[in-house]
């Protein structure tokens, strides 16, 4: 049985990647067969990712050697703490937003199945990944699905948007080619445990150039994850991205900050560089912040919402350093639940408002709205009762979610990182910039979200009933109820993830079980 | 031998980059093209500029110095580099004329400035 449960770890990418092959070949028209593949993917997806965050809950790191090559010669997968948490998270917010695709999104175009599971690999595997080629393969695979999602649905706010954002990651991929092959020029593996032993045997004269190839590789993931002045893309490609997608897009801007964590820490046991991620991502947060407050349109509120998080994350990182990694990684389960929650219903709501009555929001995108845009074809099935008013409770919980109010938990993580900051015998430089602007950007959220509901929920005009499916509301119902678990089971979540972060810092167990001859 | 290898990426990155920044999407395609050949053979490089040296070790040679042996490793890395360039190319490409159509411009913005 231990036998057949240590291939656990490479289910969460085979699953996806076969399903996805097999989308590929069934014909376009059979949406439901196509349906029914993807959701039993999704299904066994999210029972392996929860058994695999219960299994690495252990203080043995599993390993998966691929082709059983040992490393560092061969490729491996590692599911600790961390990596279990990130696919388990993966798999919730795919779930609800395949659900929510299945009211209509799905038949919308074409392959948007396949893309999907194709994104899920991608994902799944960026997280697994034990060495840094592989990332980058990886990575390279959920972007070219993310490329296809971005645009599904067509019309030309998307393709213009997508048009950015394929060519800034196509740049990012190429930095990050150069910082992973800077690195295997100057240590002679890509393996991270590997790295993590040879990197302190260097000689100082190569030190200098093993740094440049790290802020180069820092340089790809800050792209991805979407840090000031590196990501102007974000907002426009995740406000026209149709609503699964962006909620799905949520964890993507989530990989850049987790491989930024796992490669600071574990290969470079948090070297130089804290002060610029420090600034950079408060620099981040303020921009969100402005942003938030700036745009009408909600789908731009939910993206600049995101910007917000990452920033909060990097900032928080830079300041703290791993004493905060838990505070951190409650605070990316939530906001990332919170805003996937916000991007479904901000489709539901839209459907309330007369086209057009945006017009107010001077953006380029909401001068566009109409322009050849396909949207979806008409509702049929159980519709739920009393929709402005379910809307307007989801609305209030997903505000409270990315505001950090109690009694949600996006309270407890703000606050947590907050009291890990100043948690200690020497408060850190950053400390109290960091401090002021994690309230402030509650606050901004707070205003920009409530300015918004009063208009949409409160202000009648040019109001249409809207008319919403339960498949539709669930998965917003079923984000909010995973956070309000995890209001209640907090302290063991928050033990899990302390955890998690100890295990980061130093990684000596971590390299102890991907090289045991060491 | 390195001084020509290094010159050949300068020269290719730096094309590469001044046509990124360029308006129009063509020029933006060939400049992510042009980069990631300079960036591909800097990967090639990374294994050290050797002339005449073998990639592969025969049995006979296995116990002799591996030192005098071309580096297999950044070998593969290219390959798997070109063919994940040339894929994401294509859809990029598709991409364009998908946006050329839509917005009857080939200005990166979908629109033309104004003059």
């Amino acid at each position: 049985m231990s036998e057949l449960a240590s291939h656990l770890i490479v289910l969460p990418i085979l699953v996806p990647l076969l399903t996805g092959a097999m989308l590929l070949v069934i014909d376009e028209p059979r949406h439901a067969l196509k349906a029914t593949f993807s959701v039993a993917s999704m299904m066994l997806l999210l029972v392996t990712a929860g058994a695999l965050a219960v299994r690495a809950d252990a203080p043995v790191t599993h390993v998966y050697a691929l082709g059983d090559w040992a490393a560092p010669i061969g490729i491996v997968l590692v599911a600790d703490r961390l990596a279990a948490l990130m696919v388990l998270l993966t798999a919730i917010l795919g779930m609800a937003a395949l659900v929510f695709a299945l009211a209509r999104w799905h038949r919308a175009g074409p392959q948007f199945h396949a893309m999907f599971q194709f994104l899920l690999a991608g994902l799944n595997g960026a997280f697994l990944t034990g060495d840094l080629f592989n990332l980058f393969v990886f990575f390279e695979l959920l972007l070219a699905a993310s490329y296809g999602l971005a645009l599904y649905g067509g019309g030309t706010p998307r393709v213009r948007a997508g048009l950015h954002y394929i060519v800034i990651n196509l740049a990012a991929s190429l930095l990050f080619l150069v910082g992973v092959s800077l690195l295997y020029g100057m240590a002679g593996t890509l393996n991270m445990a590997d790295l993590a032993v040879r990197l302190p045997q260097l000689p100082a004269e190569d030190r200098s150039l093993l740094e440049i190839g790290a802020a180069t590789l820092a340089v790809a993931f800050l792209v991805k994850a979407g840090m000031w002045p590196l990501g102007f893309w974000l907002p426009a490609t995740y406000t026209s991205s149709c609503a699964p997608a962006a909620a799905l897009f949520c964890i993507l801007s989530k990989v850049g900050i987790y491989a930024l964590v796992r490669v600071w820490f574990v290969v470079f046991s948090e070297g130089s560089g804290a002060e610029l991620l420090a600034y950079g991502g408060m620099a981040t947060l303020v921009f969100g912040m402005v942003g938030m407050l700036g745009s009408q349109d909600l789908g731009r509120i939910a993206s600049f919402s995101l910007v917000v998080s990452s920033g909060t994350l990097l900032a928080t990182i830079g300041v703290g350093g791993s004493s905060v990694i838990a505070p951190a990684l409650f605070y990316l389960v939530t906001s990332t639940l919170g805003t996937a929650a916000l991007f479904l219903l901000v489709e539901l709501i839209e459907r309330s408002r007369a086209p057009g009555a945006n017009v107010l929001a001077v953006t380029a995108d909401a001068f566009n709205v109409d322009d050849g845009e396909a949207e979806p074809q008409e509702l049929v099935g159980v519709l739920i009762p009393a929709t402005m008013a379910v809307l307007g409770l989801a609305f209030a919980f997903a505000t409270l979610l990315i505001a950090g109010l109690p009694p949600l938990p996006g309270f407890l993580a703000k606050f947590s990182i907050l009291a890990g900051v100043l948690d200690k015998t020497s408060i850190p430089a950053g400390a109290w910039p960091l401090f002021g602007l994690v309230i402030l950007s509650g606050l901004a959220a707070v205003i920009a979200l409530a300015r918004a509901g009063v208009r949409i929920f409160w202000a009648d005009a040019g109001r249409i009933a809207p008319r919403v499916r339960l498949i539709e509301i669930l998965p917003v119902a079923g984000l909010i109820t995973v956070c309000l678990v995890l209001t209640v089971f907090a302290g063991p979540a928050m033990s899990y993830l302390r955890q998690a972060g100890d295990a980061l810092n130093p990684p000596a167990n971590y390299i102890r079980e991907v090289l045991p001859s060491t | 031998m390195e001084i020509i290898v290094a010159l050949g990426i300068a020269v290719l990155t730096g094309s590469g980059v001044w046509l990124i920044l360029r308006p129009r999407t063509f020029q933006v395609i060939v400049g992510l093209s042009l980069l990631s050949y300079g960036v591909n053979l800097f990967i090639f490089v990374m294994g050290w500029v050797r002339v005449g040296a073998a990639p592969f070790v025969s049995v006979g040679q296995a116990a002799s110095d591996p030192a005098i042996f071309a580096d297999p490793l950044p070998q593969a890395l290219v390959l798997t580099a070109i063919v994940i360039a040339f894929a994401t190319t294509a859809l990029l490409l598709v991409v364009l004329l998908v946006a050329r159509g839509l917005t009857g411009t080939d200005h990166v913005d979908g629109r033309e400035p104004e003059q």
